[in-house]
This record gives structure tokens, C-alpha cells and sequence, in this order.
């Protein structure tokens, strides 16, 4: 089942230089698993490419129910040297909510995952 | 032996909320206010301010702040700790002074912490062999020495608590760590060690959890967002510690905001880097080692915590000269807004290269399109109106200046349906940028002077 991690974590960015850290926290302790199996470094490396110039770190958090990303390169050199609107990386944590991520159908419904598809539905009605 | 002590958190930055230092010495029992004013760009923009005048170069809303809760200093017995003093604490201490005498306020005794400050010793320190390389990139601080506005080292809890120790009631640092603000009042209440590593460090996430003010109490929170009650009356942060090093995360009743496990989490994955080495001054805290649990309404529970052995060497927070920017926008709108952006943005780079001008880096975004969540936005070809938002950045000025006239010119000589350019030309800016580095504890040495 496809799973969209903004209906199954919440998040907050900030930086260090020209390091984005984004901080993904499962809204559901019993969520955290799931994060940990399918949020990979390689997976969030391939979301943000072309967006960061360099390597992406992960740490755990169990104890917080959350994964803390560093993304490094991501903010045009950083500080008062970027240009751009997010110089310091404050809203790149919902960048990564829109990540999708696919969980076996058995683990999804054990664990009551919302799905992309009854989202939509429900923003629809 | 349950004794508890109350650290409120009033200031997050040098720019928030002016009456939140007030409030949180009204709204109910406090030991301690804490103001944090300090972010790294901060200390350049006082050394600027220090040079046109020396009576300057420190948070000047310190002052109003001050005078705000003299009545609590004075009649409650509230202690404030603040790193206002910038690049001049012994200026922010003469201008408290000159506020408390104006309002009758007797018995303030202030604590100036000094000693952060480098940039008088540094080619002497470059000349004993540390080289100040930046931590990032490894270069040393020689190849950017002539353009350094400030320099100063990230100081810990010790100076603070020997104000303490010395009976100040106001204290006031340069650049002391935004954790040691909080920390240092409760090693001093508690009689922590230097090596009670466990409690500094859960005095040090006390500190990081409310060094930025309501953002740990439902500002900027996104959790369950739209239930957050009251943000136009949002209580700030105020730490329940007993000597044991657990706390709780709570705020006054009656106030707006949220304290809960989401909140507080959310705040303490905020710049983070290696969660295991939270590193200070005075301790290395373990984050992975943090339990949160609720504990009624707006309280959260923090236990739990690890610290170890700090390293020996301190983080110096360098501030150079790194050339020009501007940036300039003009808004598109529906139908095309995003195809009009476009065109706009190839006509401006191909008149800027007929020009000859030359840049360190130029970078275009479409607000509205792609400017924080770039391609991953997906389509936003009907989007009902764009910003096309251009910056250059280099180090001859006079470049960076002539784009600002390239604007304006394409409200009637470029694409159509464009808007929004009644702020005039962007102004250039001189680029303060910051150079982290390490050096050795042992050539840094804070003093601490208390004046009545």
C-alpha cells in the first residue's frame, strides 16, 4: 500500500551552514518501525536529487519515535550567503512529507495506515 | 531535598516578542528568565553597530526588557540570565544600570560576564600557531583574515555560575552558548559538578528545549497544527528542574499554545546534527538518551538523560566580509503565470550577460512554483500568479548594483501580466558570512565582574 509520510509523521528543519537537518517524527509511536524500514538514506537521497549537492546522513531516535536527516549542500552555501527564500532550511522538513513510501499491505493494516488513495478521497469530500 | 527550580524561557532571538519577558515574570512563579538574543549572524551586526559607536554592540531590546521586569528583579527576587551583551557586555551592563537607576530600582547587582571575545588577539593567536580553519571547508583563517568583523568563542556554563556565586542578579554574557543560559542557573541552584555529567547534560537539553521560546510551546508547530489554541496570547517555555537533572516542560496558566511530547519533540530535533554528541562547552549530551512523557495538561516530562566528557576545545564563531547580493521580484499572474516567470527570468540573464556583468552565483525561483519544494511540487502551470524571485551574489558591488536596474524595465519591455514592483529596486547587501572554527580551551579566559 502506498503511504505518503505526511499522513503518518510530522517534522521540523533547521541548518548548520549549508546543512539542512530534517527531524521526522512518527505520528503514532507503533508508526516508528515503518519510518525506520522505509525511510533509508538512499531513498531520501533520491527524493531530494537535484535539490541538495551533497550526501545525506541518518540518525535514529528511537526513544523520540524519529529519524533526524542531515542534507548536506542543500542551501545554496547557506546562512547569509544563500539566495534563496529558504536560506535556512526551515520548511524542507515538508519537502520530505511528500515522500512516498510503500508498506506491505499485512503491516499496513495491522498498523492502521492511511493510504494516499482514502486521503485523497477524504480531502475530496 | 525536591526542590524545584524554575528557569522561564523569554527570547528566542534578537527580534522576538517584546512583551514576552514581561509576561513570563507576571503570569505566575519564576526563579529565573532566561533570555536568549544570540544566532551567528547576530554578533556581526553589533560589531558593525559598536564600530560607528562604542557605547554600542549589544541587543539594544535587552534594555526594554529590562525595564519590563525590574518590579520581579527587585520585589519577586527573579534572576535574569541573558546573552544581550553581544560584543559589548560591559555597555548593555552601564545601559541596564542607567535603566534601573531611572526607574528607583535598588539592589540590582549585575553580573558581566566578558572574555568571549577574540578578535583583539587574533593575529596573535594565528601567530602562536592556531589556525582557526574552518570546520566545514578545512581552510585556514589567514586566507580570509583581513575581511573578519568579529570573532568569539562559544563559552559555557562557568562564568555564569560565578555570577551567580557572586550574588549578581542580572547576568549578562557576550557569546555564551543559548544552552548554558538555562543550565548555569541550575547547576548553581543544585550545586552540579563539573563532571555531574548527567545533570549538565539535562540542563543542557532544558536549554535547547527552550532557547527558542514558544517553539516549543505550539509556535511553528506542525503537529495537529490547527488545534494549537490562542497563538496571538502563546505562553512561552518554563522548566520545572529538580537536582536530580529531570524537568518538566510546562507554562503559565491562562496563556495560548501547547506544551505536549509533539511539541517538545518537535523542537528538540530542531538543527540537530549526530543526535549521540550534542556537544558544549561543559558537557556532551546524549539526545537518544531523552524520555519525554506527559504529565497533565501543557506539562511534559523529561528524564533520563546521559552527558559525558566534553572535548577540549571550544567552537569560535568567526564573522568576514564575503562580497554582494541583491535580490529582486515581480509577480505574474493567471493564465501562464509560471510560463510569463519563465521568459522573464531567460530575458533578465540574457541582458545581464550583454551587460558583461559577472557573478559569484545567480539563482532563480518561482514562488508559488518551486521555491521551497522545488521539481518535487510537481505541475503548477495554472498556478494563479507566480513571483519570479532573482538574486545575484558577487564580490564587485558595482555588478551587484547594476542588476538592481535591470527590474524595473521589464514591467513594460518584458513578458505580460506583471505586478508587484512598487517596493522600487532591490537594495544591495553586503554579505556578512560566518566562519566556524575550534580552538583550545586554555586560551580562553572569561572574568566576571559584578557592579551595582
Amino acid at each position: 500500500m502506498k503511504v505518503q509520510l505526511v499522513d503518518v509523521a510530522h517534522a521540523r528543519s533547521g541548518d548548520k551552514g549549508d546543512t539542512a537537518n530534517v527531524g521526522l517524527i512518527a505520528l503514532r509511536p507503533e508508526w516508528y518501525d515503518v519510518l525506520q524500514q522505509q525511510v533509508t538514506v538512499e531513498r531520501v537521497a533520491e527524493h531530494f536529487r537535484g535539490m541538495i549537492e551533497g550526501d545525506v546522513e541518518r540518525y535514529e531516535l528511537p526513544n523520540l519515535n524519529a529519524l533526524n536527516f542531515l542534507l548536506h549542500g542543500a542551501l545554496d552555501g547557506g546562512g547569509t550567503l544563500s539566495l534563496k527564500t529558504d536560506a535556512q532550511g526551515k520548511v524542507y522538513s515538508t519537502a520530505l512529507l511528500r515522500m512516498t513510501i510503500d508498506v506491505p499491505d499485512s503491516d499496513a493494516s495491522r498498523l492502521g495506515l492511511p493510504s494516499v488513495a482514502s486521503r485523497k478521497s477524504a480531502s475530496a469530500r | 531535598m525536591n526542590r524545584v527550580v524554575r528557569v522561564a524561557g523569554g527570547q528566542g532571538f534578537w527580534g522576538d516578542d517584546l512583551d514576552a519577558p514581561r509576561r513570563q515574570v507576571e503570569g505566575g512563579q519564576i526563579d529565573y528568565l532566561m533570555l536568549d538574543y544570540l544566532a551567528e549572524v547576530t554578533m556581526s551586526i553589533l560589531q558593525k553597530q559598536k564600530e560607528r559607536d562604542p557605547s554600542l554592540g549589544y541587543a539594544r531590546d535587552f534594555v526594554g526588557a529590562m525595564e519590563s521586569v525590574l518590579p520581579a528583579v527587585v520585589d519577586k527576587g527573579v534572576r535574569v540570565i541573558a546573552n544581550a551583551g553581544g560584543v559589548n557586555p560591559p555597555a548593555a551592563a552601564a545601559a541596564v544600570k542607567a535603566v534601573a537607576k531611572k526607574n528607583n530600582a535598588a539592589g540590582v547587582r549585575i553580573g558581566v560576564v566578558t572574555g568571549d571575545d577574540l578578535l583583539g588577539r587574533l593575529d596573535a593567536l594565528l601567530d602562536e600557531g592556531h589556525a582557526l580553519a574552518n570546520m566545514d571547508t578545512g581552510e585556514p583563517l589567514s586566507s580570509i583574515r583581513s575581511e573578519v568583523l568579529s570573532a568569539n568563542a562559544y563559552i559555557g556554563s562557568e562564568p555564569i555560575v560565578e555570577a551567580l556565586a557572586k550574588g549578581a542578579n542580572v547576568v549578562i554574557t557576550g557569546r555564551s552558548t543559548d544552552t548554558a543560559l538555562t543550565m548555569a542557573p541550575l547547576r548553581h541552584e543544585f550545586g552540579w559538578s563539573a563532571t555531574s555529567w548527567d545533570q549538565l547534560a539535562a540542563g543542557i537539553v532544558a536549554g535547547h528545549i527552550i532557547e527558542c521560546g514558544a517553539q516549543c510551546s505550539g509556535g511553528n508547530c506542525l503537529y495537529d497544527w490547527r488545534s494549537i489554541p490562542d497563538l496571538a496570547n502563546v505562553g512561552y517555555p518554563i522548566v520545572e528542574a529538580t537536582a536530580d537533572g529531570s524537568f518538566a516542560v510546562t507554562k503559565h496558566p491562562n496563556t495560548g499554545g501547547r506544551v505536549s511530547v509533539p511539541t517538545v519533540t518537535e523542537q528538540l530535533v530542531y538543527e540537530m546534527g549526530d543526535p549521540h554528541s550534542y556537544i558544549t562547552p561543559d558537557v556532551i549530551a546524549d539526545f537518544t538518551s531523552i524520555r519525554l512523557a506527559a504529565d497533565g495538561e501543557d506539562r511534559v516530562r523529561v528524564t533520563g538523560i546521559k552527558g559525558r566528557a566534553p572535548t577540549d576545545k571550544l567552537k569560535v564563531s568567526i564573522a568576514y566580509r564575503s562580497g554582494f547580493k541583491a535580490v529582486g521580484t515581480l509577480v505574474y499572474a493567471w493564465p501562464d503565470a509560471l510560463e510569463k516567470a519563465k521568459l522573464a527570468d531567460e530575458i533578465l540573464r540574457e541582458r545581464l550577460d550583454r551587460l558583461g556583468l559577472k557573478f559569484d552565483r545567480v539563482l532563480t525561483e518561482f514562488v508559488g512554483a518551486n521555491s521551497t519544494h522545488g521539481r518535487l511540487a510537481g505541475d503548477q502551470s495554472e498556478a494563479p500568479e507566480v513571483q519570479l524571485r532573482f538574486g545575484v551574489r558577487g564580490q564587485n558591488r558595482a555588478a551587484v548594483e547594476r542588476f538592481t536596474r535591470e527590474i524595473a524595465p521589464l514591467v513594460l519591455n518584458g513578458p505580460p501580466s506583471v505586478t508587484g514592483f512598487a517596493g522600487g529596486r532591490p537594495k544591495v547587501e553586503e554579505i556578512v558570512a560566518y566562519w566556524p572554527a575550534l580552538i583550545d580551551k586554555s586560551v580562553v579566559k572569561t572574568s566576571v565582574e559584578v557592579i551595582e
